[in-house]
């Protein structure tokens, strides 16, 4: 059953051969094959975005890829967003004192990144769409607001 | 007592010989320390060896380079008390806080538990920092003490003349000083710890406590870098997957695997008591054939063909039936007695559905079990707990498990039963394997195998008097056991008080001489356990949409209502304080056209809470919250921005609970899987957020859930103030809105 497939893909710019089940999710290639843990599981079914990485520069939740359709493709996770924490939302995150649990929260930045390479000044209702589909149980959703728009404003000056 | 200096410095001293000495409760000991300050493999138990004394209560260890190492035994889930906590023994001890290092020490109720549970190390009911802070002022004091007696015999002058800045020892006189780390290279520690007497904290000058530092986790959670227990790889290590029992007490009876096992990459099926686990070299391949796994489930377990309806219609009759056994919970003057003088009576019933924590990490843990023991890595509520729990089921000593504390992706309550199933699991399937084991729950399992808020019918009666004030008050609580199921321990020493389910009833603050507040726990056979804010979460609702019930019914202001019941009471200050801030902050006079405004007040521990939302509704049912104002009171503010974070963190847990949380029981099992049937709140479910910490000199009291009951009580009652219709029940569904609307005769504007 499921006879393992081998994959190259690309992983934070570096070429990455997988030999795994086909309808393996990206999500656990990177967790336990990789061992990028950065990126969480949260649900399992595309609903909580714990998981999110870019694919091919989009946001995604890697929970919903299998690895045969993600051959050739360019991935980037938590680890890669900056090789020493200075994306200028890891910062605001700091600065504003984000994380609680922090479970959630390398997906929240990387929908964030995502938002703010589409839309780099979103208004306030943006931000809210845009950030909806990932879920903090913590509830530090004020902050994650606050740590976009601080962002959003350095990236502009 | 020594008097504190305020003057600040800002040299850094150099580095010189490497020793150093700690400090306890019972003693202070002194010994040599090699090699750079490798706190991490220092805090796996090299402190307790280097005395060789369990006798002592081991919290500081000062090092020549001057880094102080300060033990930290809460577990972090989000909540900061990793951080609190040394933050409160460095003010005492005048440390200066960019040399402190934040230790997690070796398992032990003994030296490091909280004074609030009885010296277990565990972490929950937001009683971390308010039954920690005495000891750890006290502890670090005594730090203080050696460390200037030290100086003040080295320079030869008497220990009058020594202060303290932080990190240093002065003699001003002299102008002389030497930093910490310097004394620590010669000072000698008395056997006997030296009584030292801490200023009252209504009177004390903190230099630490109430600013606000940034967490020690919070930098690595924001690069991936930190550590929960399903980050952990170890060598060697493949993965399980556990099918459980869909009913507690329903035990595998038939096992067909066939289709499991011809999954690739599965190792091996693990029959267990309570289910059927698979170890896979790969997670996923772990699920899929945990999927495929067919199993027959024996029929005796007690829930079988309970459901939620059968729940309610059993605790409503037992609500009524004076005769049921009850448990008294409060008891204050003779409320049976004052109901018979009362001019009016009311009475109201008021309802919960059980509700499921959704932690974002789901439950899981490595075990790696070797013919020496057992080593777990787990983020758990309490390190002492799990290490008792996975010896038991192992059939081994205690010494021979060694528990690493991770991070814990959010507990919420899920994470300190006494039985820790969780982690249980990972050792089980480790021994069957012999190898090490991360044993993952899905998501589903999570939901499936939940333990829930329990499900309530509360009932309270209330005598008023001519005036309209409450003079007694009668609160019957019926709920599925919570104490008895998630910790058999506490609960026999509770003597069968159910303080999970029961807390919340207690009214210390409003002026009503006669309260009795019993509860009347059933064994469902349901999973239930602690869920952030507990029975306060339930019991305060009733409450406060009571209180509601009766100020509507004497056409008194719900604000004004509350004001007057708290006016003769002793507490009724700081409680009366917080109600008219958050009256003043949401313009509460103000008229809204098209929304309604409720308040909800709540004293939680010691801690002063009120909330006040604004809503609207739509003809669908759905209830929006535009703002919801929050003002608390929880004494000294240790970590001021961390207690607007965690008020923030409960309001948003609150409005979960309050509209769309529900976890129905089928069959004795859950109907719900994931969040597309559990509802948790979303961004675009926010309401503006306004919140106000009132900062007084009371010992500090709880901040992580104070404000999760308020919110669906504001919510009611701002419904109620909207359209006139009352809602007893959580969550506040839409169904259930328009319900009580079409029973009420009342139409949606």
């Amino acid at each position: 059953m499921s006879k393992s497939i081998t994959v190259a893909l690309t992983v934070n710019g570096a070429r990455r051969t997988i030999t795994a089940a086909p309808d393996t999710p990206l999500l656990w290639v990177l967790r336990e094959d990789l061992k990028l843990t950065g990126t969480k599981f949260g649900c399992g079914v595309g609903q909580c975005g714990a998981c999110t990485v870019h694919l091919n520069g989009e946001p995604t939740q890697s929970c919903l890829h299998a690895l045969q359709d993600v051959a050739g493709k360019q991935v980037t996770t938590i680890e890669g967003l900056s090789p020493d924490t200075s994306h200028p939302l890891q910062k605001a995150w700091l600065a504003e004192q984000v994380p609680q649990c922090g479970y959630c929260q390398s997906g929240q930045i990387m929908r964030a990144a995502g938002l703010l390479k589409q839309t780099p000044r979103p208004t306030r209702d943006e931000i809210v769409e845009y950030m909806s589909p990932n879920i903090c149980r913590c509830g530090t959703y004020v902050r994650i607001v606050r740590a976009i728009e601080r962002a959003a404003g350095e990236m502009q000056s | 007592m020594i008097i504190r200096n305020q003057r600040k410095v800002s040299a850094t001293p150099a580095s010189t010989g490497r020793r150093r000495f700690m400090v306890g409760a019972a003693g202070l000991t002194f010994g040599v320390a090699v090699g750079a300050p490798a706190l991490q493999l220092f805090a796996a138990g090299e402190a307790a060896a280097a005395t060789g004394s369990v006798k002592l209560n081991h919290w500081v260890t000062v090092f020549t380079d001057g880094t102080v190492a300060i033990m930290s035994p809460a577990a972090e889930m989000g909540q900061g008390s990793l951080t609190a906590l040394p933050v409160i023994l460095a003010d005492e001890m005048d440390a200066d806080w960019t040399k402190v290092r934040i230790v997690a020490p070796t398992p032990s109720d003994k030296l490091y538990g909280n004074p609030a549970f009885r010296y277990l190390q565990y972490t929950a009911g937001s009683a971390t920092v308010t039954g920690y802070f005495n000891s750890l002022r006290q502890f670090g004091a005594q730090v203080r003490y050696v460390l200037l007696d030290n100086a003040a015999q080295r320079w030869g002058v008497p220990l009058a003349e020594v202060v303290s800045e932080p990190g240093y020892a002065v003699h001003q006189k002299s102008g002389r000083r030497l930093s910490y780390g310097e004394i620590a290279a010669f000072a000698k520690v008395p056997a006997q710890a030296p009584e030292v007497v801490v200023d009252p904290v209504a009177k004390a000058q903190f230099r630490l406590i109430g600013r606000d530092f940034p967490r020690v986790d919070v930098a690595s959670k924001v690069n991936g870098s930190a550590q929960y227990s399903i980050d952990v790889q170890v060598p060697g290590m493949v993965y399980g997957a556990i099918l459980r029992e869909p009913i507690e007490g329903a035990a595998p009876e038939q096992i067909d695997d066939r289709a499991a096992r011809a999954i690739d990459g599965v190792l091996q099926i693990v029959p267990l008591k309570y289910g059927v686990g698979v170890i896979a070299r790969h997670p996923w391949a772990a699920f899929k054939a945990k999927q495929a796994l067919k199993v027959g489930w024996s029929r005796k377990a007690t829930g079988w063909g309970y459901s939620n309806e059968r729940g309610y219609a059993q605790f409503a009759a037992v609500a009524k039936d004076p005769k049921a056994n009850s448990v008294a919970w409060e008891t204050e003057g003779d409320a049976p007695g004052a109901m018979l003088k009362a001019a009016t009576i009311v009475e109201g019933e008021y309802r919960a559905d059980y509700a499921y924590h959704a932690q974002m990490e789901p439950l899981n843990s490595v075990a790696a079990v070797t013919a020496e023991g057992c080593e777990i890595w787990c983020g758990s509520q309490s390190q002492t707990i799990a290490v008792t729990a996975v010896a038991q089921a192992l059939g081994v000593a205690e010494e021979k498990i060694k528990f690493n504390g991770m991070l814990l992706g959010g507990g919420f309550g899920r994470r300190g039963n006494r039985d820790v199933e969780f982690i249980v699991d990972s050792a089980l399937m480790s021994r069957a394997a012999g190898k090490p084991v991360k044993v993952i729950w899905t998501r589903e399992d999570d939901v499936h195998n939940g333990r829930f808020r329990p499900l309530y019918v509360n009932r309270i009666r209330a005598g008023i008097d001519s005036n309209g004030k409450i003079m007694a008050w009668h609160h019957r609580v019926v709920s599925d056991r919570v104490l008895a199921f998630m910790d058999p321990v506490r609960y026999k020493s509770a003597k069968g008080r159910d303080n999970i389910a029961m807390r919340g009833t207690e009214l210390p603050t409003y002026d009503i001489s006669h309260r009795l507040a019993e509860g009347l726990q059933q064994d469902t056979g349901i999973r239930t356990a602690p869920l952030r804010a507990i029975g306060v979460g339930q019991n305060s609702f009733a409450n406060e949409v009571f209180i509601d019930e009766v100020a509507a019914k004497l056409g008194v202001d719900p604000v004004r209502y509350r004001l007057q019941q708290l006016a003769g009471s002793a507490k009724g200050k700081r409680a009366a304080h917080v109600i008219e801030e958050a009256a003043r902050m949401a313009d509460w006079g103000r008229k809204r056209q098209g929304r309604g405004l409720g308040v909800a007040y709540l004293d939680y521990s010691g801690t002063q809470v009120a909330g006040i939302a604004e809503v609207s509704l739509s003809r669908d049912g759905r209830i929006r919250v535009h703002d919801f104002w929050c003002v608390i009171d929880c004494g000294v503010a240790v970590q001021p921005d961390n207690i607007i974070a965690q008020t923030e963190s409960s309001i948003v847990y609150g409005l979960g609970l309050a509209l769309t949380e529900r976890i129905d029981i089928v069959d004795g099992a859950v109907k719900q899987s994931n969040f597309y049937d559990y509802h948790v709140p979303r961004m675009r479910d926010m309401p503006a957020i306004h919140i106000k910490l009132v900062q007084t000199r009371n010992h500090p009291t709880g901040a992580g859930q104070m404000a999760t009951p308020l919110v669906p009580t504001a919510i009611a009652n701002a419904l109620f103030q909207l359209t006139g219709v009352r809602l007893r029940q959580q969550p506040l569904l839409p169904e259930r809105v328009l319900q009580a609307m079409a029973e009420a005769g009342v139409r949606i504007a």
